[in-house]
This record gives structure tokens, C-alpha cells and sequence, in this order.
């Protein structure tokens, strides 16, 4: 589903991540982990067509189409859909009228009418019991006054919304409470299906628990070093990432 | 940050879908401004004798005053020589029902969607149609009528309602109050006036919608709304401008008195031309607005939505005498390309326990400038007076500016002021994270917009609000995406 062969990208002629790769098919759960500033959320969004990101080489095929030639909006459309790190708040837009926004235009981007009144209600209280919102909720400006466990519920409760065929996770569970955290990691397992990719993005094993992935990557200095089961976050959290470094020391300082 | 920049030039270009010109046979003075002018309007119009000592007095006055210079707008000095004062339709029958209008004018309010017919699109409002210098019709005059709501053009007014204008002209508004005011008391054609009687609560809205056809011409209309006690009107006037690469003028005044208990809503949604791209052209929207709440328990509450004009400039303000009278004033002031708007209100708190609020935001786009300026002033009579303003700014792209001024007069220690004042820009952060819903850039910055609008919109009657929420998109069309 979604395929990266040797992509180079860089930020204001940095680079960041160096021949990068990556396959995930329909279905599985992915896992990144790794040290502050290894290209983590660089890569989150290149993923998802963030302007200030520079390609500079490589390719990334989204469902057999080339993912890169997308604007953010169309990536969106066809199914990409990123979990924002610090969602942004847009006063007097509520919730409910931001989603309606959303799912419209996803719509008409296959030929679809609007969404009718009655079906969108519906959706939004399926999707709602999900990541356990409440109604309250969904009438208040998007994330405007929302505590960090709301913004997060909020991102995947329009992850619920949007349907998407790849959910990339950018550090979904830092600055969550157990309790954040648990609800969070349980909306994300109802929505996991045969058809849907994960890309989890994460320093901390802890969400690993609940959420458990098919493929363990660690990241460092813009590239996967290595790649396991979901053992290998086991032992990331018992003895950090100094080992991997030794490993790889030659590839990482390249 | 070059496809930021990019982004934003593409929002930044916008059409302007009401350029058109009427082609229809008028009359007008000739050019330029004398006594003679004035004469000839007061003429052309009948008028009593009362009225053209009125309008020469106003007249000598204008002539003893300067073209202000303090407001934060810039344009080349106004000659007022090269004017043509009065523009109307050469005819003509008499009008007497609908049917008797011009068919080329009726085209033209087609046009502008806002058909000349009693049942259709605007059932339940009653309009008067004024273009250039002339009302050209009233709908529903006499349905009101039964219920004794006067609702006609000024000119009619001071034919048949010679004595409530005579009581009321020019007491809110005096002809020296300022350099346009006076020139607007000497040279104005037409324009709305509405009386509700006591205890009347007008079942309809009211609306008049402002026209301006004829090249060269400025258009200078006078509005006087008055709510006898206990009584409600809710009033909204809409304008738009053929495009032309000249500057038009337009200095109208508006009155408004409340008595006792009486309510009066006025709602605005100015759509004047703006220019080009480059800045050639627009009109230039000078307008005296005030509004006396004379009577206790009275409330005068603006709304407007200025989305057109090369300039605006103006200050609807309120003047609440009366004890626990209630002012208000909600804005929403759009400039794009080259457009500047100097905007904002004035609240004067003379009586007791009056109350007033502000809310104004501006949102500037492109090249354009966009000041708030506003004044709340508390006398030493006014115990317990209270204001609360909060004015937003909201920036699209890095080449306007907003600016906020603020004046505070308070001479009653009771008095209890707040102020609140908040700048923010659409950034990239924002449009990144709607496009990642899906958004275009077009979409995400037009529901931003409205987010950001939501207050004032609110205070708009439904049909109005709708209207608004288009117009600004398509005011910012380009700007953004």
C-alpha cells in the first residue's frame, strides 16, 4: 500500500532522512521509534506534502500511484491521514462544521453529493462512543480550549471520520495520561482492519502495549537501522538506544 | 516560504461580479459645485423652501472647512470641482406600481439578485431601490402603512411627512459635524427614511439597496430612521458600484433615533467597487453614521460588513442619552490588493447605566490596509456606564497591515471599561492542517474567515448572514490557495 524506496528529503538545506525505506501493506501496524531529531516527524510530514520539506531524491508510491505529485489536500482525499503532533486551533469553526467540511470535500472528490444531515449525525455519534467524545464537545471551536488529551481524542476521532487508508501517528501519545492514552490506543484498534495501514510514530514503548505492532523500526540519523518485532520496543525501553548505536555505528556517521 | 508566498498571490487576485453599467437615459447637473448646484437639486426636487435654507447653510459651512487629513488612508486630494452632484433617470411616467419601472433598471436588479418584485427572493423584506440619485421604488410601502410604518424615500418624506423631517433632520447628525457631512447637507438626492410609530414592532425587514450607475457622479444619500417609543425596526442597506479606473465618491449620512424603549437594528453589507488588482479605481466610501438612543431603555445596534470600497471611512457610532440605554457595533472590515478601510465607532455614554459593545474585526489581505479606530467616551453624568470592546485583527500573507486605535474618555469614576485586542495571522500551520482534512486552500481559508467572523455574522438576519459568508469568500477569492 504504501512504498518508500531511497527517499531523501531535507529542510532548509539540511538533509534529514538519507535513502530512506519503508513497506507497509494494507493491514499492518508499523511502529518508529528513535532518539529526538532522527527524522521522525520529518518523515511524518513528507508523508503528508508539508511544503517546507524538500524532496531531494527517492520515491514513495501510495497504493500503487505516486504519492509525491499530490497536493496535501489531494494526499488527504485519497486517504492519507495524519495524527497531528500539536493539533492547531481555528476559533468560531466548531468541531461538527469543521468535520462536515472534511467529509464533504473527501466526498466530492469522488463524485459524491454532500453528506445529508441525518447520516452525518449518525457518523459523527458512531465515531464519537469511539474515541469517547462528548456531544458537548463537538459544538466547541476546534481545539480551542481543549486540554492535551482532548486535542489527541479529537485527532483520532476525525481519523474515525475520514475513513483513511494510511493513519500516520505522529507521537500521538506524548503528554497523555494513562487514562488519555488507554482511550487513544483503544479508538485506533477498532479502526484497525485488513484494508488500513498504521504508521505509529513514537518515543515510548508504553503505547506499544496497547497498541501492538506487526513491525518494530528504529530510526536514527534519517534512515531505519533496524527493524524487529514488537520485542525489539521491549528492549528499546529496557536499554535505550546506546546498543544500536554501536551497531551501526559506521552506517549513522556516514 | 516561496509556496506560502505563492499561495497567498494566488488568493490574492478577486473578481467583482456587480461591475456592470445600466444603460439607461439620465439627467444630471452640471459638473462641479457652487450655489447654483445646490439650487438645482433643491429645485429638481421641489423642495420647500425650508429645506433649501437648510441646504445653502450647509453649504457656506462646507465652504469654511478643510479636507481632513487625520484618518490612517491615503489619496490624492478630492476635487470637488469635477463632480456631477446629481444623477437621475431622464423620463418619465409616473411610478406607480411595479410594473412602471424601467425594464432596464428592473435587468439591473435582476442582476444584482435582488429582483424588484414584491413575492420572490425577498418576500418578507420591504425594499427601497436607489440609484445614482433617486429612490427609484419602494416595496410593501403601503401593507406598512396600514400599520402606520412610514417607509419611503427621503425625497417623498419631505413632501408628505414634511414635519417629522423638519423635527428630526440633521439633529444626530448636524451639517457641521464634519467636512462630508456638511457636504452631504448641501448636495444630498436621496435615500431612505423610515418612521415607527409607538408600540409598532415592524413586522418586516427593512432595506434599502444603493446603486451607483452614472460615471463622474458621486452619490450622496441621506438615511433617517426614527423608533418612536416602545417600537422595533430592523434595517439593512446593501451597495454596489459599476468598475470604472476613476474614483467614485460616496459620502452619505445616516440618522437614527430611539425614544423611550425603542429598538432600531441597522445592518450593513457595503459592496461598493473596489478597484483593480493594482489599486486603479473604487470608490470612495466616506459615510456619517450615527445613532441617538434619546429615550430610556433605548437600544441602536450596528452591524456592518464592509467587504468593497477603494476606501472606506467611517464611524457608525451611537449616542446613548437616555438612561440604561444600550449601544452596539459589530464589524467586519475586509480589504484586499490595495484597498484601506479606517473603521470603527464611536460610543457616547451620557446617561445612566448605559451600556455599549464593541466588536471589530478586520481581516486584511494582499497590499491593503486596515485600521480600527474607536472611541468610547463616558461623561461625568454617566454613572455606571459600562463598555466592553475587542477588536481582532486577522492578517493573509505579510504585505498589509492592521492597525488598532483606541480612545478612552472617562470623566465618571463608576465607569467600567474593557478592552481586548488580539492580532493573529492565517499561517501556514493552519492551511496545513485543513489540507491535511482534505481542505483546499480556497475552502480552509474561507471557513477560517467565518470562524473568525462568527460573532458578527450572528447578528445578521439569517438570509443577510448567508449572503455576508459568499461575499467575504469572494472578496478574498485568491487571496489565499
Amino acid at each position: 500500500m504504501l512504498s518508500i524506496k531511497n527517499l531523501n528529503v531535507a529542510i532548509n538545506g539540511k538533509q534529514i532522512l538519507k535513502d530512506f525505506n519503508l513497506e507497509i501493506k494494507a493491514g499492518e501496524v508499523h511502529a518508529i521509534m528513535g532518539p529526538n531529531g532522527t527524522g521522525k516527524s520529518t518523515l511524518a510530514s513528507t508523508l503528508a506534502g508539508r511544503a517546507e520539506y524538500e524532496i531531494l531524491s527517492g520515491e514513495v508510491t501510495f497504493k500503487g500511484k505516486n504519492l509525491l505529485e499530490w497536493s496535501p489536500d489531494e494526499r488527504a482525499r485519497e486517504g492519507v491521514f495524519l495524527a497531528f503532533q500539536y493539533p492547531v486551533e481555528i476559533p468560531g469553526v466548531s468541531v461538527t462544521n469543521f468535520m462536515k467540511a472534511a467529509v464533504n470535500a473527501k466526498r466530492k472528490h469522488y463524485g459524491l453529493d454532500p453528506i445529508e444531515a441525518k447520516d452525518f449525525l449518525k457518523l459523527m455519534k458512531e465515531k464519537m462512543d469511539l474515541v469517547e467524545i462528548k456531544k458537548e464537545m463537538t459544538s466547541r471551536s476546534l481545539n480551542e480550549g481543549f486540554s492535551g488529551g482532548e486535542k489527541k481524542r479529537n485527532e483520532i476521532f476525525q481519523m474515525a471520520m475520514l475513513d483513511p487508508t494510511l493513519c500516520i501517528l505522529d507521537e500521538t501519545d506524548s503528554g497523555l495520561d494513562i487514562d488519555a492514552l488507554r482511550i487513544v490506543a483503544n479508538g485506533v484498534n477498532k479502526l484497525k482492519n485488513k484494508d488500513r495501514g498504521f504508521l505509529i510514530i513514537t518515543h515510548y514503548q508504553r503505547l506499544l502495549n496497547y497498541i501492538v505492532p506487526d513491525v518494530v523500526h528504529v530510526m536514527f540519523g534519517g534512515r531505519i537501522v533496524k527493524s524487529g518485532g514488537k520485542e525489539l520496543a521491549l528492549k528499546l525501553e529496557e536499554q535505550g538506544y546506546d546498543w544500536i548505536k554501536e551497531e551501526n555505528s559506521e552506517l549513522i556517521n556516514q | 516560504m516561496a509556496e506560502n508566498d505563492k499561495i497567498i498571490d494566488e488568493v490574492t487576485t478577486n473578481d467583482y461580479k456587480y461591475g456592470f453599467v445600466t444603460n439607461i437615459e439620465q439627467e444630471f447637473a452640471l459638473k462641479g459645485l457652487t450655489e447654483d448646484t445646490v439650487r438645482f437639486i433643491s429645485a429638481k426636487k421641489n423642495e420647500p423652501e425650508w429645506l433649501l435654507d437648510w441646504r445653502l447653510k450647509a453649504f457656506s459651512t462646507w465652504l469654511k472647512m478643510e479636507q481632513p487629513q487625520w484618518q490612517n488612508v491615503h489619496f490624492p486630494k478630492i476635487d470637488f470641482q469635477s463632480i456631477i452632484y446629481y444623477a437621475a433617470q431622464k423620463k418619465k411616467k409616473k411610478i406607480e406600481s411595479l410594473d412602471d419601472v424601467d425594464p432596464e433598471i428592473r435587468a439591473t436588479y435582476d442582476k444584482l439578485g435582488i429582483p424588484i418584485q414584491e413575492q420572490k427572493i425577498l418576500a418578507g423584506v420591504a425594499v427601497d431601490y436607489v440609484m445614482d440619485s433617486e429612490s427609484v421604488i419602494t416595496t410593501f410601502r403601503e401593507s406598512l402603512k396600514e400599520k402606520g410604518i412610514v417607509f419611503c424615500s427621503i425625497s417623498e418624506a419631505v413632501k408628505e411627512y414634511p414635519g417629522l423631517v423638519q423635527q428630526y433632520l440633521g439633529t444626530v447628525v448636524p451639517a457641521r459635524d464634519n467636512y462630508y457631512s456638511a457636504l452631504n447637507s448641501a448636495v444630498f438626492s436621496d435615500g431612505s427614511f423610515v418612521y415607527i410609530p409607538k408600540g409598532v414592532r415592524c413586522p418586516m425587514e427593512l432595506s434599502t439597496y444603493f446603486r451607483i450607475n452614472a460615471e463622474n457622479t458621486g452619490q450622496f444619500e441621506r438615511t433617517l430612521i426614527i423608533a418612536d417609543e416602545g417600537s422595533y425596526v430592523s434595517y439593512l442597506e446593501g451597495c454596489t458600484a459599476p468598475m470604472r479606473d476613476e474614483n467614485q465618491l460616496h459620502a452619505a449620512v445616516v440618522e437614527l433615533i430611539t425614544h423611550d424603549n425603542a429598538e432600531i437594528k441597522y445592518s450593513t453589507v457595503q459592496n461598493w467597487y473596489p478597484g483593480n488588482k493594482e489599486g486603479i479605481g473604487g470608490i470612495y466610501n466616506f459615510v456619517t453614521k450615527r445613532g441617538l438612543c434619546k429615550g430610556a431603555n433605548s437600544k441602536i445596534s450596528w452591524t456592518q460588513v464592509e467587504t468593497g470600497s477603494a476606501i472606506t471611512w467611517k464611524y457608525p457610532s451611537c449616542i446613548l442619552k437616555g438612561d440604561n440605554s444600550i449601544g452596539e457595533f459589530y464589524s467586519v472590515a475586509v480589504t484586499n490588493n490595495y484597498q484601506q478601510a479606517d473603521t470603527g465607532t464611536k460610543m457616547i455614554h451620557i446617561g445612566k447605566n448605559t451600556r455599549s459593545r464593541i466588536v471589530s474585526k478586520g481581516i486584511s489581505a494582499g497590499k491593503s490596509n486596515n485600521s480600527y479606530r474607536g472611541l468610547v467616551q463616558i461623561h461625568k453624568t454617566a454613572d455606571n456606564a459600562y463598555n466592553s470592546s475587542q477588536c481582532d485583527s486577522l492578517l493573509i500573507g505579510d504585505k498589509c497591515g492592521a492597525h488598532t486605535f483606541p480612545y478612552l474618555e472617562i470623566k465618571n469614576k463608576s465607569g467600567k471599561v474593557e478592552h481586548e485586542a488580539t492580532t493573529s495571522k492565517i499561517g501556514e500551520d493552519l492551511l496545513f492542517y485543513c489540507n491535511q482534512r482534505g481542505l483546499s486552500n480556497e475552502e480552509a481559508v474561507s471557513m477560517i474567515i467565518n470562524g473568525y467572523c462568527k460573532e458578527v455574522f450572528k447578528q445578521l438576519p439569517m438570509e443577510f448572514a448567508v449572503e455576508a459568508q459568499k461575499l467575504l469568500s469572494i472578496s478574498l477569492e485568491g487571496s489565499v490557495g
